[in-house]
């Protein structure tokens, strides 16, 4: 029960980019449709629950004092995984996503994660952490990828089912931050009743 | 005049902030009030141009020689993070009054993805030093820019009444959102 919760915190309830508000630039810049934003949720997922699996595993031979830089090199290590895996593997949403795979190194929800949670507790609960914020920043990321992609170009993951023209701000810049701001607005409505 | 071109391009054409979507963080936490949003703009400027230079130089002199550039993201953020660590001792040490304006903004830094991604940036456009340091310092300048235009309309918004659910962040996005709208206008204004 307690590692449910512990699963399902990311969702919602403390959503990394909805509520917590943090790994705000990746979130703006790569939803421009729900693939994307799928596409980079996922990775980002990967390099956190491997650098809570890591961190928590050596957190006790880490002295306090140089723990800051040794997680950022554990992090790097990941992201460099994931940027040659996804150039080999997944060349055009690669080229899509372009300097926000790096970027994930300067991603404060992976960083956050592993000062806040895994620096501290078990490798089990540190992944399951990991699996959940992850989650919980794909699901933030892949809803703005569709809002956006439906209102700006009438596709739903590339399916076009709007014929004509849409609302075209909404896939350029001005549309990610109104979309971004009213739907934080609405998630603090929705914590507010419940 | 082609440094003229990627300062008007930088800065205008393609912000950092409001064209790339890089930067967010720092926007949304500082930018309360237009003497800490000039602080940070200070720090950033500052910080940008240096770690521009010695990863230029990294890639140039260490990745490129022995084919490593696979390590790439790894050598950038620890010469990143241990630039502003030596940074902000040398300023405590040499110029106490620079570190009292500064000094706080420093270790933000850090995690500030801008100052990377300008030095990934460099080496994808495959530039040289000089234009290297000119298209650091220019987008330290967009970003001082975004910062300063987006403090001065939040303190204004502290007299204006909001409705509930927007009050803080979204109404702060949305802000952003018109901003970038604007910025948008300048598009196609130079290409480089």
């Amino acid at each position: 029960m307690n590692q449910w919760k512990n699963f399902t915190k990311g969702f919602i309830k403390e959503s990394p980019t909805l509520v917590l508000l943090l790994g705000m630039c990746p979130t703006l810049g790569v939803s421009t449709s729900a693939m994307n934003g799928l596409g980079m949720g996922l990775a980002t997922t990967f390099v956190l629950i491997m650098s809570n699996l890591c961190i928590s595993a050596i957190k006790n031979v880490t002295p306090d004092k140089v723990r800051i830089p040794v997680f950022i090199v554990v992090i790097a290590a990941f992201v460099t995984i994931v940027d040659l895996f996804m150039a080999g593997y997944a060349p055009a949403l690669h080229k899509q996503l372009g300097i926000f795979i790096p970027l994930i190194v300067v991603n404060c929800i992976v960083l956050g994660r592993a000062e806040a949670f895994a620096s501290k507790n078990t490798i089990l609960s540190s992944i399951i952490d990991g699996a959940g914020m992850g989650l919980g920043f794909t699901l933030s990321l892949t809803t703005l990828g569709c809002i956006r992609e439906l209102l700006g170009n009438g596709s739903l993951f590339g399916f076009k089912f709007i014929p004509g023209d849409a609302i075209l701000i909404f896939i350029l810049q001005p549309g990610a931050f109104l979309t971004l701001g009213f739907l934080i607005a609405l998630v603090n409505r929705l914590k507010k009743t419940t | 005049m082609e440094y003229i071109i990627i300062i008007i391009f930088i800065v205008f054409v393609n912000n950092i902030v409001f064209a790339q979507f890089l930067g967010i963080c720092p926007l949304l936490g500082v930018s309360t009030r237009i003497s800490t949003a000039t602080g940070m703009a200070g720090a950033v400027l500052f910080v940008m141009t240096l770690a521009t230079i010695v990863t230029w130089l990294a890639q140039r002199y260490i990745l490129d020689p022995f084919h490593i550039g696979f390590l790439q993201t790894i050598t950038f953020i620890l010469v990143i993070a241990a630039l502003v660590q030596m940074v902000e001792i040398i300023l405590k040490k040499a110029s106490p009054a620079l570190y009292q304006a500064l000094g706080i903004y420093l270790p933000l830094i850090t995690t500030n993805c801008t100052v990377l991604a300008v030095a990934i940036q460099t080496i994808t456009r495959d530039l040289s030093l000089l234009p290297a340091v000119v298209f650091a310092i220019s987008n330290a300048l967009g970003f001082g820019l975004a910062l300063l235009l987006f403090a001065g309309i939040r303190e204004h918004l502290a007299l204006v009444q909001v409705p509930k659910g927007m009050q803080g962040v979204p109404i702060a996005l949305v802000i952003a959102g018109i901003l970038s709208m604007a910025f948008m206008g300048f598009a196609n204004l130079v290409s480089w």
